[in-house]
C-alpha cells in the first residue's frame, strides 16, 4: 500500500472511479449509522444479519432470470430487487417463526441466515459454471469491493441514503418510544409491529445499497459498530443518530481509502477494521462509559474509601496496616513517613470522627430524618445540612467524651 | 350501546350494570399465552372518579388483564369502552404506567426525556419541542417532586426515582383515565407516600386511576374500589363490599392464611 495512494484517494483525487466509490461509501456509512441506530437501540442487530445473507439467493436468481430472459445478467437494479425481495422473505420468515412457533427468535434467525445463505452459494457456484457468470463477479457481493462503481450506482447510493435520513427524521419519535417501551408506545396506540417493521425496511435498504460495497457478509457491522461507538459519547438518542451516521461516513470514506490504494484488498473487511479502532479509541477514552475513565474513577474512589477508613482508625487510635491506607494518607500529607499524625492529620481525624459522631447522634434521635438515606460512610453532614442544622446537632450531642 | 346487555354468568342470565358515568367498562375479557388463558372472561366496571386496586395471587392475571384491555397483548375475546366509546376511538383518555423493570435503563435517555414522550401524542412525528412542551413536562416532573432530576440520565436513577419519573410521563399526557402496573412494586417509603399523593389529587380532580396492587395491607388506605382476579373476576367494588376475608380467602386459596387476613383492616367480617 503506498502513502500517496491512500491520501489520494482519501482527497477524492485518485481518479474519478475510485473518488465515487468513497462517495458512495461515505454516504452508505451516513444511512447505515443512522439506521443502525434504532436497530441497536430495539436489540435487532442479529435480525439485520439474517436479512443481509438472506440477499443471496436473490442476486443469483435475478442474475439467472435476467440470462434467462436473454437480457444482461449484471445488470445491477435487477440484482438489487432480487436481493431486497429475497431479503423481505427472510425477515418475514423470521418474523412468523418467532410469532407463530415455539421457536426462540436467535433460533429462527439461525435457520434463516444459514438456508438462505447456503443456497444463495449454491447458486453462485451454478452461474460460475455458466459461459455467462464466469466474469458476473457476483462473488463481489459477499465482502464488497471498490473495482468499478457507476455514476447511476452512487446515485442511487445518494438518493437511497437521503430517503433514509428523511425517513428517521420522520419517525424518530414512534422508533425511540418502540425501542425503549413497546408496552407503552403499544397502550398509545402505536403500532408496534409496524414501527418494527419500518426499522427492519429501512435496514433492510441500507443492506441492498451497501452489498456492492460492503458484501452482504460484513454490512451488519456498518449497521451495529456505529452506534455501539455513539453510545460511548453521549446519553441521548438524537445525538447518537448524529454521531453513528458521522462514524459510518468516515468508516466507509477512510476504508475505501485504503482499500483502493492497495492491490486485492476486500472493501468490506477494511471498512469494518476501520470501524473497529474507532470503536477501541471509544473504549478506552469515552469520559463517561469508557474504560480508562471506569478504572479512573474506580480508583478515586477506592481512595476516598481508604481515606476515611484510615481517619476513623486513627480516630479510635488502632494501628494501620494496609498498605494502601497509608499511602494515601501519607499523599495527603495527613502522617509522616513513619506513620505519626502530621497537624493537618490531626484537625482530619478530628472532623471526621465528629461527622461519625453527628451522623451517629441524628440516626439515634430522628431516624426518619431523609437525610439519613444519603449515608455512604463516605459523604460528610457538612455537605448536606446548612450551618444551622449543623450547629443544632452539636448543640443536641452528648460531650465528645461519650462518642 | 348501555342497554340491555345480557352476560351469562355461572349459568344464569344477568343484566349488566352499566353505570352511565363509568370510564371504563371491560367485558368478558380473555387473554391467553398459549392454551391455558391468563385472564379468563373478565368483567368490569371502574366508576369516573374512582381509585381501584387489582389484587389478587402472584400470577392471576393482574397485569395481564391491564394489558389485555389496552390492547398490548391482543385478547382473544372482549370488548372495551372508554366513556361509552371504543379504545380505538379513546386512546388520548387513558395514560398507562408500565413496571418499571420492563424497561431497560440504560437506553440513551435524559429523564425530560422520558418524560417528553408523554407528550408524543400531541407532537405527532413532525412537530419541534416547544418551550410549552417543556413547560408541560417540567410541571409533570414537578408533580413527583422530581424536577430537580430533569438532565439526569435514566441510568443514574434509583428504584423509586425511575417509578416517578414513569408516573410523570403518564402525567404529562394529561390523561382522564390511569393504569398503572404495581407502581408502588420495589419502591422506597418516600416514593410510595409520593406517588399515593399524586395519585389522591388525580381522583380529587375527577379522573379515574385503576392500579395493579400487590401490598394487601394499604389497600384500604390507598383505595376506594377493588378489583379480585384470579384468572376470573373473583370480587369487584367499594371496599366494604368485595374486600372482604371470604372474597379474599377465594382469590388466594390456602396461599393466605387466615391470621394475615385477619390483620387486614377489612370493610366486611
Amino acid at each position: 500500500m503506498q502513502w500517496s495512494d491512500f491520501l489520494a484517494a482519501l482527497t477524492f483525487q485518485a481518479g474519478y472511479n475510485s473518488a465515487l466509490v468513497a462517495l458512495g461509501a461515505l454516504l452508505l456509512g451516513l444511512a447505515a449509522g443512522g439506521t443502525g441506530t434504532f436497530v441497536f437501540l430495539r436489540k435487532r442487530a442479529l435480525v439485520s444479519d439474517a436479512v443481509s445473507h438472506a440477499t443471496l439467493p436473490g442476486v443469483g436468481l435475478a442474475f439467472l432470470l435476467m440470462v434467462a430472459l436473454g437480457g444482461e445478467g449484471r445488470w445491477l437494479p435487477g440484482l438489487i430487487l432480487g436481493s431486497a425481495l429475497s431479503a423481505a422473505l427472510g425477515l418475514v420468515l423470521v418474523q412468523a417463526m418467532v410469532s407463530r412457533t415455539r421457536l426462540s427468535e436467535d433460533a429462527a434467525i439461525g435457520a434463516v441466515l444459514s438456508v438462505f445463505f447456503g443456497l444463495g452459494i449454491v447458486l453462485l457456484t451454478v452461474i460460475q459454471t455458466m459461459a455467462s457468470g464466469r466474469q458476473a463477479g457476483l462473488e463481489s457481493f459477499l465482502l464488497g469491493s471498490t473495482a468499478g462503481m457507476l455514476r447511476s450506482e452512487a446515485v442511487t447510493i445518494a438518493v437511497a441514503a437521503a430517503v433514509a435520513a428523511l425517513l428517521l427524521f420522520a419517525f424518530r419519535r414512534p422508533m425511540t418510544l418502540v425501542a425503549f417501551d413497546p408496552g407503552y408506545a403499544a397502550a398509545r396506540g402505536t403500532a408496534v409491529n409496524r414501527v418494527d417493521l419500518g426499522i427492519m425496511g429501512l435496514a433492510l435498504i441500507v443492506t441492498v445499497i451497501g452489498l456492492k460495497v460492503v458484501g452482504l457478509i460484513l454490512i451488519v457491522a456498518m449497521l451495529i459498530i456505529p452506534p455501539v461507538i455513539a453510545r460511548f459519547w453521549t446519553d441521548r438518542v438524537d445525538a447518537m443518530v448524529l454521531i453513528a451516521a458521522a462514524v459510518g461516513g468516515v468508516s466507509g470514506w477512510v476504508g475505501t481509502a485504503i482499500s483502493a490504494s492497495a492491490a486485492d484488498m476486500p472493501t468490506g473487511p477494511i471498512i469494518v477494521l476501520v470501524a473497529f479502532g474507532l470503536f477501541v479509541l471509544s473504549l478506552l477514552l469515552s469520559p463517561a462509559r469508557g474504560v480508562l475513565a471506569s478504572a479512573l474513577r474506580y480508583r478515586r474512589f477506592q481512595e476516598r474509601v481508604h481515606r476515611r477508613q484510615g481517619l476513623l482508625a486513627m480516630a479510635r487510635a488502632e494501628p494501620i496496616h494496609d498498605r494502601l491506607t497509608l499511602r494515601v494518607l501519607r499523599r495527603a500529607g495527613l502522617i509522616r513517613a513513619d506513620g505519626v499524625a502530621t497537624e493537618a492529620g490531626r484537625a482530619a481525624v478530628a472532623a471526621a470522627a465528629l461527622d461519625e459522631a453527628r451522623w451517629a447522634h441524628v440516626r439515634r434521635t430522628d431516624p426518619g430524618d431523609p437525610v439519613l438515606e444519603r449515608y455512604d460512610g463516605l459523604t460528610a453532614l457538612d455537605d448536606l445540612l446548612t450551618r444551622d442544622q449543623l450547629s443544632d446537632i452539636d448543640r443536641a450531642m452528648p460531650g465528645p467524651g461519650i462518642a | 350501546m348501555m342497554t340491555a346487555e345480557l352476560i351469562a354468568r355461572d349459568g344464569r342470565l344477568i343484566t349488566t350494570p352499566q353505570a352511565e358515568d363509568a370510564a371504563l367498562t371491560v367485558r368478558g375479557l380473555t387473554v391467553s399465552y398459549g392454551a391455558k388463558p391468563a385472564v379468563f372472561s373478565v368483567d368490569a366496571t371502574f366508576p369516573a372518579g374512582s381509585m381501584t386496586a387489582i389484587v389478587g395471587p402472584n400470577g392471576a392475571g393482574k397485569s395481564t388483564f391491564l394489558k389485555g384491555l389496552l390492547g398490548i397483548e391482543t385478547p382473544l375475546s372482549g370488548e372495551v369502552r372508554v366513556f361509552g366509546r371504543t379504545m380505538g376511538r379513546a386512546r388520548r383518555d387513558i395514560a398507562y404506567v408500565p413496571q418499571r423493570a420492563s424497561v431497560d435503563w440504560d437506553f440513551p435517555a435524559r429523564v425530560i426525556d422520558v418524560v417528553e414522550m408523554g407528550l408524543y401524542g400531541e407532537l405527532g412525528l413532525l412537530r419541534f419541542v416547544t418551550r410549552g412542551h417543556r413547560e408541560k413536562a417540567m410541571a409533570a416532573l414537578d408533580r413527583v417532586g422530581m424536577a430537580d432530576f430533569a438532565e439526569r440520565q435514566i441510568g443514574q436513577l434509583s428504584g423509586g426515582q425511575q417509578q416517578r419519573v414513569f408516573l410523570a410521563r403518564a402525567l404529562a399526557q394529561e390523561a382522564r383515565i390511569y393504569l398503572l402496573d404495581e407502581p408502588f412494586a420495589g419502591v422506597d417509603a418516600a416514593t410510595e407516600r409520593a406517588i399515593v399523593e399524586v395519585l389522591r389529587l388525580l381522583r380529587a380532580e375527577g379522573r379515574t386511576v385503576v392500579a395493579v396492587h400487590h401490598d394487601l395491607s394499604t389497600v384500604g388506605d390507598y383505595f376506594d374500589r377493588v378489583l379480585l382476579l384470579n384468572v376470573r373476576r373473583i370480587a369487584e367494588g367499594a371496599l366494604a363490599e368485595a374486600f372482604t376475608p371470604q372474597n379474599l380467602q377465594a382469590a388466594y386459596g390456602g396461599r393466605l392464611a387466615a391470621t394475615q387476613i385477619d390483620e387486614l383492616r377489612l370493610g366486611a367480617g
